[in-house]
């Protein structure tokens, strides 16, 4: 399989504060990938780190998008700015969801569209024939990607109305819309019921299955996790601790000694 | 809901207000005849006043309260008024009929009086729906924004003082200065959000004033620039009267070209940016959203309004100079952007009316004026703080199968 996305050496501080301590990751092409670990432990500054919100102190991310070809198919990603890396093809959730609360659900995940497309002012005002195409299309794919998430009964609605699992997973859409080759999912499940959770686990393999787009997701809900990923990496204060397949992760004792704490019976 | 304990909080507002207006109520102490006299029926007044004025108020909370609970437990909200009577054929083609009439022959009907303030109230319109692309739309809240109306109007001004240029040469001129203006001021503030950006629009406002008022060799000064030309009908002037028939029918075209065009943007790529810049900016971003872009659009584009409407000001009073453009001006726009309804153009258009003619017609009261204006501002927050027309988003129509 081959490598998608690949971080090496990855050190992000903040003041004296090491937030991320040579963090080494790689995700394969079609792969749900989960990154786990206490509270804390960077996961979210992970994300923020390689989506371009911050910028790390050391190491490199690296990116090889399988719709790019020839010489430009690695590419180093550090430093660019959030919208180059969606750009780039690889979009993310929040852990506290970030919609746009008073545009209606169909708007939200045509603003997902607006980096694939291309008419300016001047289109705008003069609504010529490729804009008029373009912003139709916007549209039909907008919807079309909120039917096979299962939103399309709300299209019309504010999103700020939806209920809490369905603003997840216009998220979720939302972020499809960006044509990604890598979602990066921060705590999709948190809040949920165990129905919803359900649902989401269904979701994220059809997209994976479906569309061929890989997933990298922080959760702590780890039936979700375990049931779902494909390898599984935990951090831990900064650093990486364990990485491995569900079934080795759950007998890890260093993962067990981080989640549960040392005894103290010697 | 008026129950007892309704009444009794009435009744202590009432005593409350008794007791805090009782000094000078009540209270009268000539001091020339060393006599202090007791007007104790004003007490009365303020009692029985309080009484029912806060008694009124918690009802329209309450309704409104209730009316919120109703929309949101399932009952769909009725469409905006305009909407239902626009969306309505019988209504819609007479209304338009009946305002064509209006606006034609308002100027030959009226005196220059009332066309002049019609101009004025005109010009206002076009200012609060720029400002309305950046403050409505993209959320940055620009307090500065008289200074690109300044720009426009100083362009003009010069221009036409040192080399005789047209209204008509000069006007696009305008917008191409306020736009850049827009980007000179946009670039600094591309950081800043919320109170900074504020703060920094409004000493770039200041700035701009400052600097006509005191580089006397470009600007001529507090003085100003006098005996600026008015426009021209395809090179023939105009006599006063007829020129002010002229300006109002210029007015009007340019009204309808700002609505075009601000709804155009509006509902376009570059609009829904805006909109999702103003709701949330790092989800914008994380969205893939240039955030500088579109933010220097928003102001390249709100100020070319301003740039525009500057030269038909100069064009119109002849005469310019700083002190028509103080912060109170960038205030007054920014409230008739509030007060119509963020991003919604038919609001601030009747906001733009209401706030300019209002004051116009009702110089009886002018002692007044600051009173009401204060009142209606905390009436609006209160009972309806989305604005006279709250905008509503548009639905699309979609038809999935087509593009496979």
């Amino acid at each position: 399989m081959e490598t998608i996305l690949e971080v090496n050496n990855l050190t992000m501080d903040f003041g004296g504060l090491r937030a991320l301590d040579n963090l080494n990751i790689d995700i394969r092409k079609g792969e749900i990938v989960a990154l786990i670990g206490p509270n804390g432990a960077g996961k979210t500054t992970f994300f923020n780190c390689i989506t371009g919100i911050y910028s790390p102190t050391n190491g490199d991310i690296m990116i090889s998008s399988p719709k790019a070809a020839g010489a430009q198919k690695r590419e180093r990603i550090n430093g660019l700015k959030p919208n180059q890396v969606t750009e780039k093809g690889m979009a993310r959730t929040f852990q506290n969801i970030r919609l746009f609360p008073s545009m209606t659900v169909l708007e939200n995940v045509m603003i997902g569209r607006h980096c694939r497309t291309h008419s300016g002012v001047a289109g705008a005002i003069f609504r010529n024939r490729a804009m008029v195409r373009e912003e139709q299309s916007v549209v039909d794919d907008s919807y079309r990607i909120l039917e096979k998430i299962g939103l399309a009964r709300y299209v019309n609605d504010q999103a700020k109305n939806l209920p809490y699992g369905a603003q997840r997973r216009l998220e979720i859409a939302r972020a499809l819309a960006t044509e990604p080759f890598l979602i990066l999912l921060d705590e999709p499940a948190a809040g949920m019921n165990p129905q919803e959770t359900l649902e989401l686990d269904a979701l994220i393999t059809r997209i994976r299955d479906e569309e061929g787009i890989s997933i990298l997701l922080i959760e702590h809900d780890m039936k979700l996790v375990m049931s779902l990923s494909d390898r599984i990496f935990v951090m831990d204060y900064g650093k990486k601790i364990a990485q491995g397949t569900p079934e080795e992760i759950r007998n890890n004792p260093v993962v067990i000694k981080a989640y549960l704490g040392e005894e103290i019976d010697a | 809901m008026p129950t007892l304990s309704e009444i009794k909080k009435s009744f202590l507002v009432s005593l409350w207000f008794m007791f805090l207006t009782f000094p000078i109520m009540v209270i009268r102490v000539n001091t020339t005849e060393k006599l202090v006299l007791w007007r104790w029926e004003n007490m009365l007044y303020i009692g029985i006043g309080s009484f029912l004025l806060s008694f009124v108020w918690r009802y329209l909370l309450w309704r409104k309260e209730t009316g919120k609970k109703d929309t949101e437990s399932g009952g769909t909200e009725a469409p905006p008024f305009f909407q239902r009577i626009l969306s309505d054929r019988r209504y819609a083609i007479p209304a338009f009929v009946v305002g064509i009439v209006f606006v034609v022959i308002f100027p030959f009907v009226m005196n220059t009086y009332q066309t002049n303030i019609m101009i004025t109230a005109l010009m206002y319109v076009v200012l609060g729906l720029g400002l309305n692309i950046v403050v409505g739309l993209a959320g940055l809240l620009d307090l500065g924004y008289v200074a690109f109306y300044a720009v426009g109007a100083y362009t003009y001004g010069l221009l036409n003082h040192h080399f005789g240029l047209g209204f008509w040469i000069v006007l696009p001129m305008g917008a191409f200065m306020g736009a850049f203006f827009g980007l000179l001021l946009g670039f600094p503030v591309l950081r800043l959000r919320g109170d900074y950006l504020a703060i920094v629009t409004l000493g770039f406002g200041e700035i701009i004033r400052l600097i006509l008022e005191n580089w006397n060799e470009f600007s001529f000064g507090p003085s100003g620039i006098a005996q600026i030309s008015r426009p021209s009908l395809f090179g023939i002037q105009l006599s006063l009267s007829n020129s002010i028939v002229y300006l109002y029918f210029v007015m009007i075209g340019m009204v309808l070209f700002t609505i075009f065009v601000v709804n155009r943007l509006q509902n376009s790529r570059i609009g829904r940016a805006w909109i999702a810049l103003r709701e949330d900016e790092v989800a914008c971003q994380a969205m893939g959203i240039d955030k500088t872009r579109t933010k220097l659009t928003a102001f390249a584009l709100g100020a070319t309004w301003a740039g525009m409407v500057g030269v038909i000001f100069a064009a119109k009073t002849t005469f310019i100079n700083p002190a028509s453009f103080t912060f109170l001006e960038s205030a007054m726009i920014l409230a008739i952007v509030v007060l119509g309804g963020m991003g919604s153009i038919v609001g601030v258009a009747i906001a733009a009316m209401i706030l300019i003619l209002l004051p116009e017609y009702l110089r009886a009261f002018s002692e007044f004026r600051m009173l009401i204006f204060g009142a209606i501002m905390v009436l609006m927050m209160v009972f309806r703080p989305q604005g006279i027309v709250a905008n509503v988003r548009r639905s699309y129509k979609f038809q999935p199968d087509k593009h496979p």
